[in-house]
């Protein structure tokens, strides 16, 4: 389990977030939504260490973060695995070396062992026969998928994801949403997804923060974003056409029936 | 001004701390160390080789036009192009040099791992990225650097030797026994431990900038000219206090 407790955190005296709480639990998708520039990326690197808040406590388990000697920063973050918004794979690094680099560093099996675990890792996210490529070598959306193959090479405890369905298409998007939601109930992972994807959001969203500006404005599960009385939330979901078709016909099913 | 030097020198010498520590897996360390010493060491014989024979050959022209007189013994000519190469050419002007090819490589390399959050993806795996990073580029250098200087000692005298080979203004004889005469084998080592001295300065500095860059492309580009033009000016520094302390 992951907690936040009340977050700050400014760029040059510019307030990026503000007083952000939340509670994220292990085995349950939990989603990070909210416009592009409204903070998501800055609150989850400054929940893994990457930056550090103003002011505020990132709890691991109740163990806070931001107070823990570097040594043990570094084994919990052994535990971690994370996917970047810009997949950070290593660009002189072959698309299995990439997945493999985890387990080499800190695996203490068999380089069999380590190589099967890698083939079935990148099997997961679909990916066959690049084994060999560079990064540079394969599409931005197979280059996400080789990066979530990376960040679960070593069973993490947490996982989490900064967008891993941009830039894919939506049958792929599906794929990963399933694959995550599905490893993180196998093995009660804390699962934290920044996205702006409703498609996620309708098909995984177990668990909702809804953050608008830097503050948290929202949160509730994927049943209860729909009825929400929250005006910006409303304007965040239904910006897309299909669910304000979706969000009508219902309401007139609604009125039909009362 | 000063207050920004003195933080970067501050963040320079943590990072150097963070860099220099044991590796976590040994095994990655020694073949990282050897990729580099091919990629930034091997791959500059080739530079090394080129600009040294033409320096020897230019340095053998210009002292038999220089000192041509009674006084002066032919001879001199062997031996002041070899002293010149020995002192300054083949540490100095070398590590220069190499501070251009090879230092703005590392920055270039390290800053754009940085803009892509690939050196933030290594932390995060817990990773220590600056000595993942860092210190093979470092140990590589020391190591290889030197044998640069050898060939690049080796290579100046002998285009001096093509020179004396081919015009008629000194006889192969007369350089020959110039480059033999007062011989200090203690020059060789004032080249060598120069060139390890330098070879730290370019891995750090260059490490550093790359490390430290924000922002994109354009950043790194920046950070790898700056890394070339401090390390350049640090070179030279050294070079006085080197040869102040080893030559007195
Ligand atoms: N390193 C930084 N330095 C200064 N400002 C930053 C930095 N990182 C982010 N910001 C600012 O913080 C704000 C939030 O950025 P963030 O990347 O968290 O948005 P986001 O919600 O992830 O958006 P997107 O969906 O487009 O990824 C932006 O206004 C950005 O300019
Ligand atoms: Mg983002």
């Amino acid at each position: 389990m992951i907690e936040v407790k009340n977050i700050f955190k400014s760029f040059d005296g510019k307030q990026i977030l503000s007083d952000i709480n939340a509670v994220f639990e292990a085995g349950k998708t939990n989603l990070i939504i909210g416009q592009s520039g409204s903070g998501k990326t800055v609150l989850v690197k400054c929940i893994v260490g990457l930056f550090s808040p103003d002011s505020g406590q990132v709890l691991y388990n109740n163990r806070n973060l931001h107070g823990m000697k570097n040594s043990e920063v570094r084994l919990l973050r052994s535990e971690i695995g994370m996917l970047f918004q810009g997949s950070a794979l290593f660009d002189s690094m072959s698309v299995l070396e990439n997945v493999m680099f985890p387990l080499t560093i800190f695996s203490k099996e068999s380089t069999k062992a380590k190589l099967d675990r890698a083939h079935f890792c990148l099997e997961r996210v679909n990916l066959k026969g690049v084994d060999n490529l560079l990064p540079s070598e394969i599409s931005g959306g197979m280059q996400k998928r080789v990066a979530i193959a990376r960040a679960i090479a070593l069973n993490p405890k947490y996982l989490i994801c900064d967008e891993p369905n941009s830039g894919l298409d939506p049958k792929t998007s599906l794929l990963i949403d399933e694959l995550i939601s599905d490893i993180t109930a196998e093995y009660q992972i804390t699962t934290i997804i920044n996205t702006h994807d409703m498609n996620s959001v309708m098909g995984i969203g177990e668990n909702i923060i809804f953050i608008n500006k830097g503050i948290k404005e929202w949160t509730g599960t994927k049943e209860g974003i729909f009825n929400s009385s929250n005006k910006t939330l409303n304007e965040f979901v239904f910006a897309s056409d299909l669910f304000r078709k979706v969000k009508e016909a219902e309401n007139f099913a609604q009125s039909q029936e009362g | 001004m000063i207050l920004d030097a003195l933080h970067r020198f501050g963040e320079y010498v943590l990072l150097i701390y963070r860099t220099l520590t044991w590796p976590d897996r040994w095994s990655v360390f020694v073949r990282q160390t050897f990729r580099e010493i091919t990629k930034l060491g091997v791959d500059s014989i080739g530079i090394v080789l080129i600009i040294s024979l033409f320096t020897g050959a230019v340095i053998c022209l210009q002292m038999t036009m220089n000192i041509r007189s009674l006084f002066i013994p032919a001879y001199a000519v062997g031996m002041s192009t070899r002293d010149i190469l020995f002192l300054e050419f083949s540490s100095t002007i070398m590590c220069l040099i190499l501070a251009g090819k090879v230092g703005s490589n590392i920055a270039s390399e390290i800053g754009t791992m940085r803009v892509t959050e690939q050196i933030d993806a290594l932390e995060i795996m817990g990773v220590n990225s600056a000595n993942f990073l860092i210190l093979p580029k470092i140990v590589a250098l020391m190591v290889f650097i030197p044998v640069l200087v050898i060939f690049s000692n080796f290579f100046g005298i002998i285009g001096g030797y093509i020179v004396a080979t081919f015009t008629d203004i000194i006889t192969v004889a007369k350089y020959e026994y110039g480059i033999q005469s007062y011989y200090k084998e203690f020059y060789i080592w004032y080249s060598i431990i120069k060139s390890i001295v330098f070879a730290f300065i370019i891995s750090t500095v260059a490490s550093y900038f790359g490390y430290y860059a924000k922002g994109g492309a354009l950043q790194v580009g920046k950070a790898s000219t700056n890394s070339v033009v401090i390390s350049s000016v640090i070179i030279l520094l050294f070079d006085v206090i080197l040869t102040h302390i080893l030559l007195q």
